[in-house]
């Protein structure tokens, strides 16, 4: 995973709208981001990952739910305009993980963030 | 602050389905016993990951789940094909993870060496044909 901490501010509501994304679970888009990681590989997450990363994955599975829940993640982006299936969104609603899907690639995706969190400071 | 506290779950090999639930039992249950958030999370870890190998590669298993005042430990013990060389299989990107576990994310041949990450105290002893005993200590002070 590759990860890099927020010195700016930003919560998921500023993530919807730098990535473009479409909310696909989540009310409460106050959320502080404390972290961004990209991982396609869970173990990779559990092992780097802090409580309150946002996770962007192309990974689409029950699993990265799970993972977000074990993980204390504040979030997961899927990226590349990936559709988690209903069980997913179920799941993720039941354990209350907000869900975001962007169009943009992965590396796209990163690279926004990249600059929206280390701008400014 | 929480009394002594056991319990005990069951994980089913191959059940792709249900993997991960009892670990997120077990991290609701510390959670509500009051443990501090940083040892509940490396709790949760240690087991999903363990669950995730039981589910993979075992055809069943235990986790115990002991919480005391001091620490919290889990013992995971599967009834499966037990692992032919542990250092091996300790050894951070060794897997026989098939393609539909990578599919899931899983199979980076990571779990064992972040299970030992979690653990103030680890131990696996293992027997071909028999099965895998899992024993890690978290402590709380
Ligand atoms: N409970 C188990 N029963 C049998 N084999 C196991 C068990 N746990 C781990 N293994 C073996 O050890 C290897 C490494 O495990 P691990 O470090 O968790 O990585 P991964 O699960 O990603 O392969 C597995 O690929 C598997 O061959
Ligand atoms: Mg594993």
């Amino acid at each position: 995973m590759t990860s890099l901490a927020s010195s700016k501010s930003i919560t998921l509501a500023n993530v919807r709208e730098i990535l473009s994304a479409e909310v696909l679970n989540g009310d409460d888009l106050s959320v502080k981001v404390v972290e961004v990681g990209a991982a396609d590989l869970l173990s990779d997450v559990l092992a780097m990952s802090k409580t309150g990363t946002l996770l962007l994955t192309g990974l689409v599975s029950t699993q990265v739910i799970r993972t977000a829940v074990i993980a204390d993640l504040c979030g997961v982006v899927f990226v590349r305009g990936k559709k988690p299936g209903d069980e997913i969104l179920s799941l993720a609603k039941e354990s209350g993980i907000p869900v975001l899907g962007t169009n943009l690639k992965m590396f796209e995706a990163a690279g926004l963030l990249y600059t929206a969190i280390s701008e400014n400071h | 602050m929480h009394e002594a506290f056991e319990s005990i779950y069951q994980v089913l090999g191959k059940d792709f389905a249900n993997a991960g639930k009892v670990s997120t039992a077990i991290k609701d249950t510390l959670k509500r016993l009051g443990v501090n958030p940083t040892i509940v999370r490396r709790v949760a870890i240690v087991s999903y990951e363990a669950e995730m190998n039981v589910v993979m590669y075992a055809t069943r298993g235990k986790v115990l789940l002991n919480v005391s005042p001091d620490d919290v430990t889990l013992k995971i013990n599967d009834e499966g094909p037990g692992i032919p060389d542990l250092a091996l299989a300790m050894q951070e990107g060794y897997t026989t993870a098939t393609h539909e576990m990578r599919e899931m994310g899983f199979g980076a041949g990571m779990g064992l060496p972040n299970i030992q990450r979690n653990a103030d105290e680890f131990n696996i002893d293992s027997e071909v044909g028999q099965g895998t005993r899992l024993f890690v200590r978290v402590k709380q002070i």
